[in-house]
């Protein structure tokens, strides 16, 4: 959940062009894929994935100044030049270089690429990615990630105490949040006549909508606003809540009411007019009413979904220790109101509004990147699912997405 | 087509070379196709088969049960989406034969010098990115964009809402877009091979049909189009097949009512991480194209393919 808004920048990165590509010709390209990515015929003896622990890898961090890191595309500062700044200062810093990459395009698709090699026990090439909050709750469950050394990380006392107990990771020592975004309805006034959008449910049966409403393929975001409308704790969903709520999707979307389900893609058609209204990322409409001025975003008033995308450091990771001094690195004020100055989500770490009421005032005093403490109370994220309850709310969600 | 080119090779060989060293060449030049073949076809295509049998989950791993019963799910929970991919992709490879056809025999026959500069341009659009030229339909269908304008104002998009290709007076996200994307997507797949064909024709044949008297159409469809059958046939193959498949088009153009069989596959296979039935979608979106590309040839009764 980076930029979601630089779609073109993502979708010509050779990844995800290229599986699609793949996927286009889906007899024999699925062939290759779940060969390459299931586990066919292998049975990883029982449960033995489910109950194996971490594994650490010999940290070659003091001999070998590096630390790969991925993460998605637009995520970070980038200077005139394509250039990272904050990525640069940290090398002189440190002496350690980054091998930055941007190939996290898609939680779904970068496990499916990872989880073959941490499945066999082998290093996947990288020291720490960012995954988003449920991601991080399987990787977990699995067994994929690494404890953190917080000795190395002095500056997590910065952490904003709110976050600091995260139901998909108590006490968090798996995992650090890289930026935060609230989840919400963004609408077009060109579109929609001048109409304001402000309920979910407004946006599910308003006629003058009418096949042009789109909601997101991810499925905490989209049935979570549902949940959270029909006066249901995100932290507390039971399997029935999930259903009803979901069942409120399907009907608007029997009567077509919804264009689509989108990835990041729903920026586009949001700005042109062609989407009146739909769910979307807060960070992507700050970057897209800098364009757009006339955009109008709402927060739901009973409670507001909200996600984090948060580094881990996998099984095997060559350099820890390095991950885990880059860490350190950005939950530094200074450091982290350069990037939240640049990419417009809510950063983690504390003293960074201070730092921007300084150097960019305009940043500092936006509602969606400095909630005030009245919007965050309302803040909720979704409560991490065992196994059987991700498998079967997905299938169930994927049964209206592709249905 | 590995076994086709086998079989075109042996019978060559020995009656050209000594029996002694023709035995051992062709196979040692069809080695890389071979190894190929087991590699990237023959092995995933029993794994994929292994899949679509076992039961399990991501967390316990994957037992095969011979679980037969995840195909009849399949089937139940997803033949309209089957159904619907059949329809999308055999009304695109209908579009791109009623489009490519004259344009290849313009090329062929009709453009002179400018015979390279136009094949360089049907094909130029490839040298673009899929995805990039997918979206560039939602620009030129967009709801305020000159062509949407064009259709309100002559009244097409009741006609295409009446007949059920559109839906809320505009023109992306519907059917009509989503064939759109497609034939436009897969074109060049049609018009080169027929190409290949029509330029080969002999035109003197063109004369000596009317030398008999043949008007327009019967020196078509009684000369050129006999003739140009094989084009035909491997022209619609390479769009229905891969067109079949494409989720980009359906995911990008359509709305909630145009999922196509690839979109269940990916979500299957990324989102639910239910692979046996991702996998025994694969496997009878392989079989239902076999069939009826089986079905299709032998109408068309054409042995030379290409």
């Amino acid at each position: 959940m980076s930029d979601r808004s630089q779609f073109f920048t993502s979708m010509t990165s050779g990844a995800i062009s290229r599986r699609s590509a793949l996927a286009g010709l889906a007899g024999l390209a699925a062939a290759g894929a779940l060969t390459a990515c299931g586990s066919p015929g292998r049975n990883p003896s029982g449960s033995a994935s489910a109950s194996s622990s971490p594994v650490a890898a010999p940290d070659k961090s003091d001999t070998d100044m590096l630390v790969n890191w991925s993460n998605w595309p637009e995520y970070i500062d980038v200077d005139d030049n394509g250039n990272h700044p904050s990525i640069q200062a940290f090398t002189k810093k440190t002496g350690i270089k980054v091998n930055y990459n941007e190939d996290y395009n898609d939680n779904d698709e970068f496990f499916a690429k990872v989880r073959p090699l941490l499945e066999a026990g082998q290093d996947t090439g990288r020291d720490t990615w960012v995954s988003t909050d449920w991601m991080v709750a399987r990787l977990i469950r699995l067994g994929y990630v690494q404890k953190l050394d917080y000795a190395n990380i002095p500056n997590s006392s910065n952490l904003e105490p709110s976050l600091k107990d995260a139901s998909f990771d108590p006490g968090r020592p798996y995992s650090l949040p890289w930026q935060i975004g609230f989840v919400g309805i963004a609408y077009n006034p060109k579109a929609t006549g001048g109409r304001k959008v402000t309920s979910v449910d407004q946006l599910l049966h308003d006629p003058t909508l009418k096949g042009r409403v789109t909601m997101l393929t991810e499925m905490r975001d989209t049935v979570g606003l549902v949940l959270i409308e029909q006066g249901v704790d995100l932290g507390q969903v039971t399997a029935d809540q999930f259903t009803a709520a979901l069942k409120v999707v399907q009907d608007a979307k029997d009567a077509g009411q919804l264009k689509g389900f989108t990835g990041n893609e729903y920026t586009k058609p949001l700005a042109s007019g062609d989407t009146a209204a739909c769910v979307a990322w807060t960070g992507d409409v700050v970057q897209l009413r800098a364009d757009n001025p006339s955009l109008g975003y709402s927060l739901g008033e009973k409670g507001i979904p909200m996600f984090s995308d948060n580094f881990v450091i996998p099984n095997l990771a060559q350099h820890k220790k390095n991950a885990e001094k880059l860490i350190d690195y950005y939950y530094d004020p200074a450091v982290m109101a350069e990037v939240t100055d640049y990419v417009n989500y809510i950063p983690p770490v504390a003293g960074a509004k201070e730092i921007l009421l300084k150097k960019d005032p305009g940043v500092a005093n936006n509602e969606l990147i400095f909630p005030s403490q009245e919007v965050l109370a309302k803040a909720q994220t979704f409560r991490g699912l065992t196994a059987e309850e991700e498998t079967s709310f997905n299938r169930q969600f994927q049964a209206v997405v592709t249905g | 087509m590995a076994a086709l080119t086998q079989a075109a090779v042996g019978a060559e060989a020995p009656a050209a070379r000594p029996r002694r060293r023709g035995g051992l060449v062709p196979f040692l030049l069809l080695a890389p196709a071979l190894l190929w073949l087991v590699v990237f076809f023959v092995v995933p295509t029993i794994s994929l088969a292994s899949q679509s049998l076992q039961t399990g989950d991501i967390d316990n791993g994957y037992t095969l049960t011979w679980h037969f019963a995840t195909y009849a799910d399949a089937m139940s929970r997803y033949w309209p989406q089957f159904l619907r991919s059949i329809i999308y992709a055999a009304s695109a490879t209908l579009g791109t034969l009623l489009l490519g056809y004259p344009l290849a025999w313009f090329i062929a026959h009709r453009a002179g010098r400018w015979k390279n500069l136009l094949l360089v341009l049907v094909v130029a659009p490839f040298f673009t990115n899929f995805l990039i030229r997918t979206l560039a339909w939602q620009i030129i269908l967009t709801d305020n964009g000159p062509v949407t304008g064009f259709f309100r104002a002559t009244g097409l998009t009741n006609v295409l809402q009446a007949i059920g290709l559109t839906d809320n007076n505009s023109l992306l996200g519907s059917q009509f877009a989503v064939t759109c994307g497609l034939i436009y997507n897969f074109l060049p797949f049609m018009v080169l091979p027929l190409y290949t064909i029509l330029e080969r024709l002999d035109t003197r044949l063109l004369d000596a049909a009317g030398d008999l008297y043949a008007d327009g159409w019967n020196t078509f469809w009684k000369v050129i189009w006999p003739l140009s059958l094989p084009g035909v046939v491997s022209g619609t193959l390479l769009t229905f097949i891969p067109a079949a498949g494409d989720y980009i088009n359906s995911k990008l153009l359509g709305n909630t009512q145009t999922v196509m069989i690839g979109q269940v596959i990916d979500a299957q296979f990324l989102r639910v991480l239910d692979y046996p039935i991702a996998a025994a979608l694969s496997f009878i979106l392989m079989a239902a194209i076999i069939i009826l590309v089986a079905g299709y040839v032998r109408a068309a009764g054409t042995e030379e393919l290409v």
